[in-house]
Protein backbone atom coordinates (compact mmCIF):
# COMPACT_ATOMS: atom_id res chain seq x y z
CA UNK A 1 0.00 0.00 0.00
CA UNK A 2 1.17 3.60 -1.06
CA UNK A 3 0.62 6.49 1.51
CA UNK A 4 0.15 10.09 0.42
CA UNK A 5 2.89 12.18 2.46
CA UNK A 6 0.85 14.87 2.41
CA UNK A 7 -2.08 12.98 4.06
CA UNK A 8 0.63 11.68 6.47
CA UNK A 9 2.51 14.77 8.06
CA UNK A 10 -1.39 16.47 8.01
CA UNK A 11 -2.34 13.06 10.13
CA UNK A 12 0.61 13.64 12.31
CA UNK A 13 0.60 17.70 12.35
CA UNK A 14 -3.15 17.54 13.18
CA UNK A 15 -2.87 15.06 15.82
CA UNK A 16 -0.04 16.59 17.71
CA UNK A 17 -1.26 20.33 17.82
CA UNK A 18 -4.47 18.85 19.30
CA UNK A 19 -3.67 17.15 21.49
CA UNK A 20 -1.51 19.30 22.77
CA UNK A 21 -4.09 21.62 23.27
CA UNK A 22 -6.30 18.82 24.86
CA UNK A 23 -3.85 18.81 27.34
CA UNK A 24 -2.86 22.10 27.83
CA UNK A 25 -6.83 22.95 27.62
CA UNK A 26 -7.79 23.70 31.59
CA UNK A 27 -4.58 23.99 32.87
CA UNK A 28 -3.45 26.62 30.83
CA UNK A 29 -6.09 28.69 29.20
CA UNK A 30 -9.52 27.67 31.01
CA UNK A 31 -7.99 28.17 34.70
CA UNK A 32 -10.58 27.67 37.45
CA UNK A 33 -13.69 27.27 35.42
CA UNK A 34 -15.25 24.11 36.47
CA UNK A 35 -15.99 21.01 34.18
CA UNK A 36 -19.42 20.28 35.22
CA UNK A 37 -20.22 16.70 36.47
CA UNK A 38 -21.98 15.31 33.55
CA UNK A 39 -18.55 16.22 31.32
CA UNK A 40 -17.01 14.20 33.93
CA UNK A 41 -19.07 11.65 33.37
CA UNK A 42 -18.95 11.16 29.82
CA UNK A 43 -15.48 12.08 29.56
CA UNK A 44 -14.60 8.85 31.60
CA UNK A 45 -15.49 6.54 29.24
CA UNK A 46 -14.27 8.30 25.88
CA UNK A 47 -11.82 5.60 24.94
CA UNK A 48 -13.58 2.58 25.64
CA UNK A 49 -16.34 4.03 23.80
CA UNK A 50 -14.11 5.04 20.70
CA UNK A 51 -11.71 1.94 20.78
CA UNK A 52 -13.90 -1.57 20.95
CA UNK A 53 -15.72 -0.54 17.99
CA UNK A 54 -12.80 0.62 16.11
CA UNK A 55 -11.11 -2.96 16.62
CA UNK A 56 -13.95 -5.17 16.03
CA UNK A 57 -13.92 -4.87 12.60
CA UNK A 58 -10.35 -5.53 12.39
CA UNK A 59 -10.40 -8.48 14.86
CA UNK A 60 -13.70 -10.54 12.96
CA UNK A 61 -12.46 -9.60 9.57
CA UNK A 62 -8.70 -9.55 9.48
CA UNK A 63 -6.71 -7.38 6.58
CA UNK A 64 -3.76 -10.16 6.41
CA UNK A 65 -7.14 -12.85 5.47
CA UNK A 66 -8.44 -10.50 3.19
CA UNK A 67 -11.66 -10.05 5.09
CA UNK A 68 -12.06 -14.02 5.58
CA UNK A 69 -12.76 -14.83 9.89
CA UNK A 70 -9.47 -16.47 10.57
CA UNK A 71 -10.03 -18.82 13.85
CA UNK A 72 -6.36 -18.74 14.61
CA UNK A 73 -6.08 -14.46 14.79
CA UNK A 74 -10.14 -14.68 16.41
CA UNK A 75 -8.56 -16.42 19.64
CA UNK A 76 -5.62 -14.90 20.04
CA UNK A 77 -7.86 -12.00 20.25
CA UNK A 78 -10.73 -13.77 22.86
CA UNK A 79 -7.69 -14.79 24.95
CA UNK A 80 -5.63 -11.30 24.45
CA UNK A 81 -9.50 -9.96 26.25
CA UNK A 82 -9.76 -12.42 28.87
CA UNK A 83 -6.66 -12.09 30.07
CA UNK A 84 -6.54 -8.54 30.18
CA UNK A 85 -9.79 -8.41 32.16
CA UNK A 86 -9.13 -11.35 34.14
CA UNK A 87 -5.42 -10.13 35.13
CA UNK A 88 -6.06 -6.36 34.61
CA UNK A 89 -2.37 -5.97 33.08
CA UNK A 90 -1.52 -4.77 29.52
CA UNK A 91 1.87 -6.79 29.74
CA UNK A 92 -0.35 -9.91 30.09
CA UNK A 93 -2.91 -9.76 27.21
CA UNK A 94 -0.33 -9.06 24.80
CA UNK A 95 2.05 -12.01 26.05
CA UNK A 96 -1.53 -14.26 26.10
CA UNK A 97 -2.39 -12.96 22.51
CA UNK A 98 0.90 -13.22 21.08
CA UNK A 99 1.26 -16.49 23.02
CA UNK A 100 -1.93 -17.97 21.29
CA UNK A 101 -1.61 -16.77 17.53
CA UNK A 102 1.95 -18.20 16.95
CA UNK A 103 1.28 -21.70 18.92
CA UNK A 104 -1.85 -21.81 17.06
CA UNK A 105 -0.31 -20.86 13.62
CA UNK A 106 2.75 -23.89 14.62
CA UNK A 107 0.03 -26.21 14.97
CA UNK A 108 -2.30 -25.45 12.35
CA UNK A 109 0.81 -25.42 9.84
CA UNK A 110 1.47 -28.96 9.50
CA UNK B 1 11.63 18.61 65.03
CA UNK B 2 9.37 19.38 62.00
CA UNK B 3 9.55 17.23 58.99
CA UNK B 4 12.18 18.67 56.33
CA UNK B 5 10.83 20.52 53.81
CA UNK B 6 10.38 18.74 50.37
CA UNK B 7 12.90 20.06 47.78
CA UNK B 8 11.80 19.96 44.17
CA UNK B 9 14.97 18.01 43.11
CA UNK B 10 13.68 14.92 45.70
CA UNK B 11 9.97 15.59 44.09
CA UNK B 12 11.25 14.43 40.80
CA UNK B 13 13.39 11.78 41.88
CA UNK B 14 9.98 10.38 43.93
CA UNK B 15 8.08 10.96 40.38
CA UNK B 16 10.54 9.21 39.03
CA UNK B 17 10.56 6.37 41.13
CA UNK B 18 6.75 5.66 41.47
CA UNK B 19 6.54 5.55 37.42
CA UNK B 20 9.63 3.24 36.86
CA UNK B 21 7.15 0.02 36.98
CA UNK B 22 4.82 1.73 33.65
CA UNK B 23 8.27 1.08 31.54
CA UNK B 24 7.14 -2.43 31.74
CA UNK B 25 3.71 -1.27 29.01
CA UNK B 26 5.38 1.52 27.66
CA UNK B 27 8.37 -0.63 26.21
CA UNK B 28 6.59 -3.48 24.73
CA UNK B 29 3.41 -0.99 23.34
CA UNK B 30 5.92 1.25 22.11
CA UNK B 31 7.75 -1.48 20.31
CA UNK B 32 4.59 -2.43 18.51
CA UNK B 33 3.48 0.89 17.45
CA UNK B 34 7.25 1.27 15.68
CA UNK B 35 6.71 -2.29 14.22
CA UNK B 36 2.81 -1.66 13.35
CA UNK B 37 4.10 1.99 11.64
CA UNK B 38 6.59 0.69 9.73
CA UNK B 39 4.73 -2.23 8.25
CA UNK B 40 1.70 -0.02 7.36
CA UNK B 41 4.53 2.16 5.57
CA UNK B 42 5.61 5.36 7.41
CA UNK B 43 9.23 5.51 6.83
CA UNK B 44 11.18 6.44 10.21
CA UNK B 45 10.96 10.04 10.05
CA UNK B 46 7.34 10.04 9.75
CA UNK B 47 7.08 7.61 12.76
CA UNK B 48 9.98 8.86 15.02
CA UNK B 49 7.82 12.46 14.96
CA UNK B 50 4.27 11.24 15.29
CA UNK B 51 6.08 9.28 18.75
CA UNK B 52 7.33 12.23 20.02
CA UNK B 53 5.20 14.87 19.06
CA UNK B 54 2.00 12.95 20.13
CA UNK B 55 2.95 10.43 22.64
CA UNK B 56 -0.45 8.81 23.13
CA UNK B 57 0.13 5.40 22.18
CA UNK B 58 -4.06 4.70 21.84
CA UNK B 59 -4.81 7.79 19.60
CA UNK B 60 -1.43 7.17 17.59
CA UNK B 61 -2.87 3.31 17.18
CA UNK B 62 -5.49 4.93 16.45
CA UNK B 63 -4.37 7.06 13.68
CA UNK B 64 -2.54 4.42 11.80
CA UNK B 65 -5.75 1.90 11.81
CA UNK B 66 -8.18 4.45 10.06
CA UNK B 67 -5.19 5.50 7.42
CA UNK B 68 -5.29 1.57 6.66
CA UNK B 69 -8.60 2.00 6.45
CA UNK B 70 -8.47 4.56 3.85
CA UNK B 71 -10.92 7.04 6.27
CA UNK B 72 -10.12 10.90 5.11
CA UNK B 73 -7.74 13.00 7.02
CA UNK B 74 -9.64 14.84 9.19
CA UNK B 75 -11.99 11.60 9.91
CA UNK B 76 -8.51 10.25 10.82
CA UNK B 77 -7.40 13.50 12.95
CA UNK B 78 -11.18 13.54 14.57
CA UNK B 79 -11.49 10.11 15.56
CA UNK B 80 -7.99 10.28 17.17
CA UNK B 81 -8.41 13.38 19.06
CA UNK B 82 -11.21 11.82 20.44
CA UNK B 83 -9.45 8.78 21.46
CA UNK B 84 -7.41 11.99 23.49
CA UNK B 85 -10.54 13.82 24.81
CA UNK B 86 -9.82 12.12 28.62
CA UNK B 87 -6.89 14.51 29.00
CA UNK B 88 -8.99 17.30 29.33
CA UNK B 89 -10.61 15.81 32.10
CA UNK B 90 -6.95 15.28 33.45
CA UNK B 91 -5.98 18.52 32.51
CA UNK B 92 -8.80 19.73 34.56
CA UNK B 93 -8.63 17.67 37.46
CA UNK B 94 -4.62 19.34 37.86
CA UNK B 95 -5.93 22.92 37.88
CA UNK B 96 -6.30 22.92 42.07
CA UNK B 97 -2.90 21.31 41.99
CA UNK B 98 -0.59 23.04 39.17
CA UNK B 99 -2.75 26.11 38.29
CA UNK B 100 -0.57 28.41 40.23
CA UNK B 101 2.84 27.43 37.88
CA UNK B 102 4.05 29.81 35.19
CA UNK B 103 2.64 30.03 32.33
CA UNK B 104 6.03 28.72 30.69
CA UNK B 105 6.20 25.81 33.62
CA UNK B 106 2.72 24.74 32.44
CA UNK B 107 3.31 24.23 29.04
CA UNK B 108 6.01 22.05 29.76
CA UNK B 109 3.48 20.31 31.83
CA UNK B 110 0.52 19.97 29.48
CA UNK B 111 2.99 17.82 27.03
CA UNK B 112 3.71 15.64 30.19
CA UNK B 113 0.34 15.48 30.96
CA UNK B 114 0.17 11.40 29.91
CA UNK B 115 -1.92 8.74 31.30
CA UNK B 116 1.11 7.64 34.02
CA UNK B 117 2.11 11.16 34.83
CA UNK B 118 -1.89 12.22 35.27
CA UNK B 119 -2.63 8.72 37.38
CA UNK B 120 0.63 8.92 39.62
CA UNK B 121 -0.16 12.48 40.60
CA UNK B 122 -3.93 12.08 41.14
CA UNK B 123 -3.34 9.38 43.74
CA UNK B 124 -0.29 11.40 45.35
CA UNK B 125 -1.23 14.88 45.20
CA UNK B 126 -4.02 15.20 47.73
CA UNK B 127 -1.85 13.24 50.36
CA UNK B 128 0.73 15.40 50.06
CA UNK B 129 -0.46 18.53 51.73
CA UNK B 130 2.50 20.25 52.34
CA UNK B 131 3.89 20.14 49.14
CA UNK B 132 4.33 23.66 47.29
CA UNK B 133 3.40 24.53 43.23
CA UNK B 134 7.20 23.62 42.41
CA UNK B 135 7.28 20.23 44.28
CA UNK B 136 4.36 19.11 42.47
CA UNK B 137 5.53 20.63 38.84
CA UNK B 138 8.65 17.99 39.64
CA UNK B 139 7.09 15.60 40.50
CA UNK B 140 4.66 15.34 37.84
CA UNK B 141 8.14 16.01 35.15
CA UNK B 142 9.48 12.99 36.99
CA UNK B 143 6.97 10.64 36.34
CA UNK B 144 6.92 11.71 32.92
CA UNK B 145 10.66 12.12 32.23
CA UNK B 146 11.15 8.02 33.35
CA UNK B 147 8.51 6.63 30.87
CA UNK B 148 8.93 9.10 27.81
CA UNK B 149 12.32 8.22 26.82
CA UNK B 150 11.40 4.63 26.72
CA UNK B 151 8.32 5.21 24.74
CA UNK B 152 10.52 7.27 22.16
CA UNK B 153 13.23 4.64 22.47
CA UNK B 154 11.16 1.59 22.10
CA UNK B 155 9.36 3.49 19.14
CA UNK B 156 12.38 3.91 17.42
CA UNK B 157 13.31 0.02 17.95
CA UNK B 158 10.22 -1.02 16.63
CA UNK B 159 10.63 1.28 13.56
CA UNK B 160 13.95 0.38 13.02
CA UNK B 161 13.95 -3.19 12.94
CA UNK B 162 10.43 -3.90 12.41
CA UNK B 163 10.77 -4.44 8.64
CA UNK B 164 13.19 -7.25 9.36
CA UNK B 165 10.80 -9.09 10.75
CA UNK B 166 9.16 -12.12 8.25
CA UNK B 167 5.27 -12.25 7.13
CA UNK B 168 4.84 -15.52 9.83
CA UNK B 169 5.19 -13.22 12.66
CA UNK B 170 1.84 -11.84 12.02
CA UNK B 171 2.47 -8.17 13.02
CA UNK B 172 -1.06 -7.57 11.18
CA UNK B 173 -2.39 -8.66 14.32
CA UNK B 174 0.06 -6.80 16.49
CA UNK B 175 -2.35 -3.41 16.15
CA UNK B 176 -5.65 -5.43 17.49
CA UNK B 177 -3.55 -7.15 19.96
CA UNK B 178 -2.45 -3.47 20.83
CA UNK B 179 -6.13 -2.37 21.24
CA UNK B 180 -7.33 -5.46 23.10
CA UNK B 181 -4.65 -4.86 25.86
CA UNK B 182 -5.17 -1.27 26.31
CA UNK B 183 -9.25 -1.59 26.25
CA UNK B 184 -9.28 -4.54 28.69
CA UNK B 185 -7.83 -3.70 31.95
CA UNK B 186 -9.84 -0.58 31.62
CA UNK B 187 -13.47 -2.80 31.24
CA UNK B 188 -13.00 -2.11 35.33
CA UNK B 189 -16.67 -1.58 35.95
CA UNK B 190 -20.21 -2.48 34.31
CA UNK B 191 -20.36 1.05 32.76
CA UNK B 192 -17.15 0.61 31.27
CA UNK B 193 -18.25 -2.95 29.84
CA UNK B 194 -21.76 -1.70 28.59
CA UNK B 195 -19.43 1.04 26.66
CA UNK B 196 -17.40 -0.71 25.29
CA UNK B 197 -19.70 -3.53 24.16
CA UNK B 198 -22.52 -0.36 22.91
CA UNK B 199 -18.98 0.96 20.52
CA UNK B 200 -18.56 -2.65 19.04
CA UNK B 201 -22.26 -3.42 18.30
CA UNK B 202 -22.73 0.14 17.02
CA UNK B 203 -19.27 0.21 14.58
CA UNK B 204 -20.74 -2.88 13.09
CA UNK B 205 -24.14 -1.74 12.46
CA UNK B 206 -23.29 1.35 11.30
CA UNK B 207 -20.13 0.42 9.00
CA UNK B 208 -22.20 1.54 6.11
CA UNK B 209 -21.94 5.21 7.16
CA UNK B 210 -19.47 6.76 4.73
CA UNK B 211 -16.46 8.39 5.86
CA UNK B 212 -15.66 5.84 8.61
CA UNK B 213 -18.29 8.46 10.65
CA UNK B 214 -20.49 5.23 11.82
CA UNK B 215 -17.30 4.88 14.59
CA UNK B 216 -17.92 8.81 15.77
CA UNK B 217 -22.01 7.96 16.07
CA UNK B 218 -21.26 4.70 17.99
CA UNK B 219 -18.90 6.12 20.52
CA UNK B 220 -21.13 8.98 20.97
CA UNK B 221 -23.93 6.40 21.96
CA UNK B 222 -21.26 4.12 23.90
CA UNK B 223 -19.95 7.05 26.09
CA UNK B 224 -23.81 8.20 27.33
CA UNK B 225 -24.65 4.31 27.60
CA UNK B 226 -21.89 4.32 29.97
CA UNK B 227 -22.55 8.02 32.05
CA UNK B 228 -26.18 7.01 32.42
CA UNK B 229 -26.08 3.72 33.01
CA UNK B 230 -23.32 4.95 36.12
CA UNK B 231 -25.93 7.32 37.27
CA UNK B 232 -28.46 4.43 37.39
CA UNK B 233 -26.26 2.48 39.58
CA UNK B 234 -25.11 5.19 41.51
CA UNK B 235 -29.02 6.29 41.91
CA UNK B 236 -29.96 2.27 42.81
CA UNK B 237 -27.00 2.59 45.64
CA UNK B 238 -28.93 5.54 47.42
Amino acid sequence: MTLDPVQIWTVIAGLAVGTFFIRWSFLGLLGDRELPEWAHRHLRYTAVAILPGLIAPFVLWPTATQGQTDPVRLAAALVALGLGVWRKSAVAAILGGFGTLYALQYLTAG
Amino acid sequence: MTKPQTTSKSAFWAGYRDCLPFILVAGPFGMLFGVAATDLGLNLVETMTMTVLVIAGASQFTALLLIEENAPTFIIILTALAVNLRMAMYSAAMVPYLGKASRGMKLLLAYFNVDQSFGLASVRFPLETGWTVANRSAYFCGASMAIMPFWVLFSYLGAAFGTKIPDSFALDFALPICFLAIIAPALRTLPHVLAAFTSVVGALLLSWVPFSLGLIIAAIIAMMVGAWSEKWLEGRKQ
